[in-house]
């Protein structure tokens, strides 16, 4: 039995919501750019954001999610995904889980329900990070300025994701399609990340999508 | 530039993405009640400066955020190797003696 305090964290309604870049008002830049944008950019806002933590040698845990989540534990500097759900290798006893949002407490219970009796960790960090999505045929670029990982799809395929250093911080880069590219940063780091990305996209012009 | 092999990551990820934490391998006593100050002062301050070769603790900061173990030679900054927390060293000062400081004398070991 577990003790951990599992709650509806979202606020039922009515509740006004704010991602960590509403002061940016990136709504009011929807078709503003240059035409034709080398960067696209697209804030994956309030998603669900789970920690989940286990043993990954054991075949129990791994059967456990497998029966919570429809995917299988990644292995390293790995993703899966399944429809609006990913699920990511973070460490070698860590894993992201992010769902569209609304959906974190249901996962949290179905989880903790496979799970029960094992050694695990679940925690909703959804308030303190969220995605940020670059698209367009000059992403690679713009990364290439940002970090010293080598972003080429030889050593960076499809499906990969790393946490490295960014921009003198860090973040974690993901890899979701050919020319798309997710950022997962921390609430407290958004105004700089897009400060940031608005100065290295600039010339190759930089758009905003909702 | 280093490069530095993670081996919870299992690549060579750049430098600035580590902290290097110190000596490794120092058990902590089993029983630090009954340890003298002397002791305790040891277990807890005095680590060693070797010239050579130097097993140290590393994290994966900006990655996996993991420790792991490194063997390093603190003449040449060469990493000869990284292992994880709980296995042994393959090169010991012992098994590979430094092949840098042949042509020099060496200081009295104290």
């Amino acid at each position: 039995m577990t003790t951990a305090n599992v709650y509806q964290q979202r606020p039922d309604s009515g509740a006004k919501a704010e991602s960590s870049l509403h002061h940016a008002n990136l709504a009011g830049l929807i078709g503003k750019g240059r035409k034709n944008p080398g960067v696209i950019v697209r804030e994956k806002k309030l998603l669900g954001h789970l920690t989940l933590r286990g043993d990954a040698k054991d075949p129990a845990f791994a059967e456990g999610v497998h029966k919570a989540l429809g995917l299988e534990l990644p292995v390293a500097l790995s993703l899966v995904a399944k429809d609006q759900t990913s699920l990511q290798w973070m460490g070698p006893d860590e894993w992201l889980l992010i769902v569209p949002g609304g959906q974190e407490f249901a996962v949290e219970q179905a989880l903790r329900a496979a799970l029960a009796g094992l050694h695990i960790s679940v925690v909703n960090v959804s308030g303190g990070q969220q995605l940020l999505e670059l698209s367009g045929p000059n992403v690679r670029e713009v990364l290439m300025k940002s970090t010293s990982y080598d972003v080429h799809p030889d050593n960076f395929p499809v499906g990969k994701a790393v946490g490295t250093v960014f921009a003198k911080s860090q973040l974690v880069i993901r890899h979701t399609g050919e020319d798309t590219w997710e950022l997962l940063i921390r609430r407290s780091f958004s105004d700089y990340w897009w400060l940031w990305l608005q100065d290295a996209a600039a010339q190759y012009g930089l758009s905003v999508e909702a | 530039m280093l490069h530095i092999f993670c081996p919870h990551c299992g690549e060579l990820r750049s430098e600035e993405e580590f902290h290097a934490s110190g000596q490794a391998h120092i058990p902590r006593p089993l029983d630090p009640g009954s340890c003298t100050d002397a002791e305790w002062g040891d277990y807890m301050f005095f680590r060693d400066n070797p010239r050579g070769l130097h097993h140290e603790l590393w994290n994966h900061v900006a990655g996996c955020r993991q420790f792991f173990n490194a063997t390093r030679n603190t003449l040449t900054y060469e990493i000869l190797e990284t292992y994880l927390i709980g296995s042994k060293p393959q090169f010991t000062e012992q098994a590979a003696p430094l092949t840098t400081t042949a042509t020099r004398e060496l200081g009295e070991k104290v």
